[in-house]
């Protein structure tokens, strides 16, 4: 791997978003519409205080999957991905270019919506703000991996789009925000166990009710690491240089 | 520039199956070094596969390729083949110069040297006064040279163009002729392949395809003196009909005994 090809990858890619002020836009206002709504759905119940943490951490995931999904489907229906390959641009130089941009662009996001959520919607944790922002940027990142995992399996943008549904919402129906894992019978909580989003969310409730949750958020992160390694090394796979 | 005495290109034997048909049933070629190199035939001859078994991203069936010493994609070969395919592969989304500048970085070039090489290579396909432009606000012909322009960036050894010129108008064809030729001059070695025929003749050599083999592999001189025909476009209908002919004459006696 080199770190100049990831970086010239993720300025370019960065460059690209530039141009498309639309999704930007979604990108950051969309999360912070999503959690005045439920605020306001909320108002006057201690409900908003328990989710509102676990729903900063699902948003960056879900809009990074669908944006990354569709992206790196479009480099290789183009003939872009299949050219940069014939260069010195390797697989994971290409992989950590999407990541790294991605991320910086989670990393704004997650600002925004925490700061609306804490200042406007009157978002109280008894952890601190900085952890939930990391929290988010490792979300995101994490649907970034997921995406560019996905978009190998999908053969036309119709595919990509779908795939949000079938890789996301079961992740969301067992990641504790419907009710405590614990809760859950035992098959679907061993299921949950294996889900990364699970450990996501786990780690902005911490921060919700604990007040030095550093230790344990960070084994949650660290969890949260190993499937983005995971997802980039098995997204990989699905980028070959050669095709029939 | 890689140094290599040997020819640009080396095909032995070469077979490839796309889908369910064998396109390329068995191909032997050698490209020498520091020429123009035309591949023409009709569609569907394989030239395009052809091309991409020389870049090395196609999965072939048998056979063996050689670009420059090394097997076809061959990781010492990455900044030194250059690959131009038939629809433009940039993005849409960025400048002119963007796409340039990151096609140069991807082959290692930074900082002033990237600089030049990308108002060189702008200037080489005459896309200056459009350098600050996003790709999807051009038209077709400018898409094609802005592909072409993120090829060139590098200065490849060798550059595999998959038809090039197709949409541009004869001024633009004519001066990026005239830039193949220089830099065939500086030791570079071009492989084109084109529909149009009276570019065929701008070439040091011709290679005719037809359903994956080999017809012809001769000098533009060679190919009209052959055929007897007045251009490129008669020798080459001249060369499928004979073609044609011999492989009906062939099959005759077989099918007599058959009746």
């Amino acid at each position: 791997m080199n770190a100049g090809l990831a970086t010239a990858t993720s300025g370019r890619v960065l460059r690209q978003v530039r141009t498309d002020h639309r999704t930007i836009g979604l990108i950051i206002v969309v999360p912070c519409v999503l959690l005045g709504l439920l605020a306001w759905i909320y108002n006057g119940t201690p409900v908003f205080d328990a989710i509102g943490p676990a729903l900063l951490g699902v948003f960056p995931m879900i809009v990074m999957f669908i944006v990354t999904s569709v992206a790196t489907l479009r480099e290789r229906q183009s003939g872009t991905l299949e050219r940069l390959l014939t260069t010195p641009m390797g697989k994971g130089d290409f992989m950590l270019g999407y990541a790294v941009a991605f991320g910086a662009l989670a990393v704004v996001q997650a600002l925004v919506a925490t700061g609306f959520a804490v200042w406007v919607c009157d978002l109280d944790v008894a952890g601190p703000l900085w952890l939930l922002i990391v929290v988010a940027v490792f979300d995101a990142v994490l649907g970034t991996a997921l995406g560019l995992l996905a978009s190998g399996f999908a053969r036309t943008e119709f595919q990509a789009v779908q795939f949000m549904p079938a890789f996301v919402l079961p992740q969301f129906l067992l990641c504790g925000l419907l009710i405590p894992r614990d809760q859950l019978p035992t098959v679907l909580e061993w299921i949950s166990n294996l889900l990364p989003l699970s450990y996501a969310v786990d780690a902005m409730k911490e921060i919700a009710r604990n007040p030095d949750p550093v230790t344990a958020v960070l084994s949650d992160l660290g969890i949260i690491a190993a499937f983005i390694a995971a997802a980039l090394a098995v997204g990989s796979l699905t980028l070959s240089r050669r095709s029939a | 520039m890689m140094n290599n005495s040997g020819p640009a290109v080396a095909v032995s034997g070469l077979q490839v199956i796309r889908g369910k048909r064998r396109v390329i049933p068995g191909l032997d070629l050698e490209i020498p070094s520091g020429q123009v190199v035309g591949l023409l035939g009709p569609s569907g001859s394989g030239k395009s596969t052809l091309m991409r078994c020389i870049v090395g991203v196609q999965i072939i069936e048998a056979g063996s390729v050689t670009v420059l010493g090394h097997p076809a994609g061959a990781p010492v070969l990455r900044d030194e083949v250059g690959y131009v395919t038939q629809s433009p592969s940039v993005y849409a989304d960025l400048t002119v110069r963007d796409n340039v500048a990151y096609f140069g970085r991807a082959v290692g070039l930074r900082g002033a040297e990237l600089r030049e090489a990308v108002d060189r290579t702008l200037e080489e396909v005459d896309l200056v006064s459009h350098a600050d432009q996003l790709v999807q606000d051009l038209s077709g012909g400018q898409e094609s040279r802005v592909s072409l322009a993120a090829a060139l960036v590098g200065r490849p050894t060798l550059l595999v163009l998959d038809e090039p010129t197709v949409g541009l108008d004869p001024v633009l064809r004519r001066d990026l002729w005239d830039l193949f030729r220089q830099l065939a001059g500086r030791g570079h070695s071009l492989v084109v392949s084109s529909h149009v025929m009276d570019e065929a003749t701008r070439c040091d050599r011709l290679v005719l395809l037809r359903e994956g083999q080999v017809l012809a592999d001769v000098t533009p001189e060679e190919l009209l003196a052959q055929t007897g025909a007045a251009d490129a476009d008669a020798a080459f209908l001249a060369l499928i009909d004979a073609e044609t002919a011999r492989a009906g004459a062939s099959s005759t006696p077989s099918d007599r005994s058959a009746s």
